[in-house]
C-alpha cells in the first residue's frame, strides 16, 4: 500500500518526538553525566572526571552491600513467585468449582501498587506481629529482607499465576487423554508433560519475575525504607539517595547506568537460556 | 453422600487458603472501624461497632479528592493519546515497512529494557531545560507528566499494535483506498475499530501502571494540589507519627477506586494481562 510521506509523517512524528525527548535523550544524557562530578547545582559546573565514578562504584561499601543484597533477594523472590504461581495455577485448573472464586482473590494483590502494598504489609509486620508476640521484622536486618520477599511473593504469583493458566490451557486435550490412557498418574503427567510444554510460560514468568525483583523500589521505600545502617538499601533505593539525597548527581548516574546493564544482560542470558529449553508442541 | 462430601471438601480448602492469602487485607479493613484501645486488645477480631472517625480524618489528611481527582485525570488523559498515537504510528509502521520504519519500531522495542532509573535523573534535567527555554511548565505540572506517560507508554503501545496489525489482511485497506477513502478516514472507520482488543489489554495494562506509579510522580509532583493517590499516601505516613487506625482507613481508601476497576472489568482486565505478559 503506498502512503503519501506528509501522511506518514502526521501519524508517527507525535509519538515518536514525544518517545525522543523523554526516553532517548535522556538515556545519553545520562551517559554524558556518569563521566563528570557535579553536585546537582545549575549554578555549579559539573567536571569532566572520566572513568573515576565507574571505579569508585567497586569500593562503596554501601552500594555493594545492596547490590548483593538485591541480588539474593531477586534470585529467592523469583523462585517463590514460580512456585507459588504454578501452584496456584495449577490448582484453579483442576475444575473445582470455585476456580474461579480463587482466581480473582489470588489475583487481586497484584492490582494494589506496590507502595500502598507496601504500607498494609508494615502494619503486618510490625502491629500485628508485635500484639501476637512475634517481634517487630521490620527493625531487623534479615527478617526486613524476608518481610520484603513475603510482600513480593503475595504481589507476582498471582500475576504469574495467569500467565500459567494460559499456558496450561493451551496444553491440548488428546495429549492428556493419551497419557491418562497410558496410565500415567498425577505426578508423572506434572513431569513428563504439563512441565516440558509449560515451558514457554516458564520463559515468560522467570523474565517478568526476574525484572520486577530486581528493580524492586515501592516496596522498599514503603515496606522498610532504607533502615538503620542502610540495612535493608535496595539497588534502586541506593542509586536513588545517591542522587536526590547526597547529591552526587554524577557518581549516582554512574550507578544508573551499570544497574541499566545488568538488568540487560541478566535478561538476555535468561531469555537465551530459557529459550533453548523450549520444546515445540 | 460420600461422593458429594468428597467434592466439597477440596473446594472448601481451597476457597479458605484464599481468603486467609487475603489476610493482610482483612486486617486493615477490621482495624480500621475500630478504637486504639479495641484495636490492641485483638487485632484480629471483627469490630465491635463500625466507626468512621479515622476514614473522615485520613480523607482530610490525605486530601484524597484532589489526589483522587488528579490520579483519574492523569490517567485517563494519558492512556487516551497513549492509545490514539501508538494505534498510528504502529499502523503506519506496518503499513509502510521501510528502513525508517524497521529502526524506529527496533528501537522502541530494545528501549523497553532501559530501567526508569537509568533515565530519571536527566529527565527531569531535561524537562528542567525545556520549561525554561519554551516557557510551558514541564515540572510538578500534571500536563508534562503526562507527557512524559506518552512518551514512556510508546514502546509497549507500539509494540502490541504491531503484532495484531501484522496479523490483519491488508486488502480491506486497498479496496477502501481504491473506492476514494482518505488515510484519516480509512485509519478512523475501518482500521481502528478492528483493533479493539489489542486496544482493551493496552488500557488495562496502562492503568495497573499509571495508577499505581510511584517514583516518576514523586520526583516531578512537588505542589499538594498536584498530588496523586500514591503520592499523597506516601506524604501521609511520612509527615504523621502513625497512628495505626487513621492509616489503615486511609489504606482502606486508596484500594477502594481499584476494587471499583477490578469489579467492573475483571474479564478484561484477566485477559488484558495475559495477553500484555506474553506479547512482552
Amino acid at each position: 500500500m503506498k502512503i503519501k510521506k506528509r501522511w506518514y509523517a502526521l501519524f508517527t512524528a507525535p509519538l515518536m518526538i514525544t518517545f525522543f525527548v523523554v526516553v532517548i535523550i535522556p538515556f545519553f544524557i545520562g551517559i554524558g553525566y556518569s563521566f563528570v562530578e557535579w553536585d546537582g547545582f545549575a549554578k555549579h559546573a559539573a567536571t569532566f572526571v572520566g572513568m573515576s565514578n565507574y571505579k569508585a562504584v567497586f569500593g562503596d561499601k554501601q552500594f555493594i552491600n545492596a547490590a548483593v543484597r538485591t541480588t539474593i533477594f531477586t534470585v529467592i523472590s523469583v523462585i517463590t513467585v514460580n512456585v507459588l504461581g504454578l501452584f496456584f495455577a495449577l490448582l484453579v485448573t483442576t475444575g473445582l468449582k470455585v476456580r474461579n472464586f480463587a482466581r480473582t482473590m489470588l489475583f487481586l494483590p497484584y492490582l494494589i501498587g506496590g507502595l500502598i502494598l507496601g504500607y498494609i504489609w508494615k502494619s503486618v509486620f510490625s502491629e500485628f506481629f508485635l500484639s501476637v508476640g512475634f517481634g517487630n521484622w521490620l527493625t531487623d536486618p534479615t527478617k526486613s529482607i524476608i518481610a520484603m520477599i513475603v510482600v513480593t511473593t503475595w504481589q507476582l504469583a498471582g500475576y504469574v499465576m495467569i500467565v500459567y493458566i494460559t499456558g496450561i490451557m493451551a496444553i491440548p486435550d488428546d495429549v492428556m487423554e493419551a497419557a491418562a490412557i497410558d496410565g500415567a498418574n498425577y505426578f508423572q503427567t506434572l513431569f513428563s508433560i504439563k512441565f516440558p510444554l509449560l515451558m514457554p510460560s516458564f520463559t515468560i514468568c522467570l523474565f517478568l519475575a526476574l525484572s520486577n525483583c530486581f528493580k524492586i523500589y515501592d516496596v522498599n521505600v514503603s515496606l522498610t525504607g532504607e533502615g538503620a545502617n542502610f540495612q535493608s538499601e535496595m539497588f534502586s533505593l541506593n542509586i536513588y539517595n545517591e542522587i536526590f539525597s547526597l547529591s552526587n548527581f554524577g557518581y549516582g548516574q554512574a550507578k544508573a547506568i551499570i544497574f541499566f546493564l545488568i538488568i540487560a544482560i541478566v535478561t538476555f542470558v535468561q531469555v537465551s537460556i530459557t529459550k533453548k529449553r523450549e520444546v515445540a508442541m | 453422600m460420600a461422593k458429594s462430601v468428597k467434592k466439597i471438601i477440596p473446594n472448601v480448602l481451597v476457597a479458605l487458603m484464599c481468603l486467609l492469602y487475603l489476610f493482610p487485607i482483612y486486617l486493615i479493613l477490621t482495624n480500621s472501624f475500630k478504637s486504639r484501645a479495641e484495636m490492641y486488645k485483638n487485632m484480629v477480631a471483627l469490630p465491635e461497632k463500625f466507626s468512621l472517625k479515622y476514614y473522615l480524618s485520613a480523607v482530610s489528611k490525605m486530601n484524597f479528592t484532589t489526589s483522587l481527582i488528579n490520579s483519574i485525570v492523569i490517567t485517563i488523559v494519558s492512556i487516551t493519546i497513549i492509545v490514539v498515537l501508538s494505534a498510528m504510528t504502529a499502523w503506519m509502521f506496518v503499513r509502510s515497512a521501510n528502513k525508517l520504519s524497521i529502526a524506529l519500531f527496533s528501537i522502541l522495542v530494545a528501549t523497553m529494557l532501559i530501567p526508569f532509573q537509568t533515565i530519571m535523573m536527566p529527565l527531569m534535567q531535561e524537562m528542567n531545560w525545556i520549561g525554561k527555554a519554551t516557557g510551558l511548565q514541564m515540572t510538578d505540572s500534571i500536563g508534562g507528566l503526562i507527557f512524559m506517560y506518552i512518551g514512556f507508554g510508546a514502546g509497549m503501545g507500539v509494540f502490541l499494535y504491531h503484532g495484531f496489525i501484522s496479523s490483519i489482511p491488508v486488502s480491506l485497506e486497498e479496496a477502501a483506498i481504491i473506492d476514494g477513502c482518505s488515510v484519516w478516514t480509512l485509519f478512523w472507520k475501518i482500521v481502528f475499530p478492528i483493533l479493539k482488543p489489542t486496544t482493551m489489554t493496552l488500557i488495562i495494562l496502562d492503568v495497573i501502571w499509571i495508577w499505581n506509579d510511584y517514583l516518576l510522580p514523586s520526583l516531578t509532583l512537588k505542589s499538594t494540589a498536584n498530588r496523586t493517590i500514591p503520592i499523597s499516601t506516601a506524604k501521609f505516613f511520612g509527615q504523621y507519627t502513625i497512628s495505626w487506625n487513621e492509616a489503615m482507613a486511609a489504606l482502606v481508601i486508596t484500594i477502594i477506586p481499584v476494587a471499583i476497576f477490578y469489579l467492573a472489568a475483571q474479564k478484561y482486565i484477566v485477559k488484558g494481562v495475559a495477553a500484555g505478559a506474553v506479547k512482552g
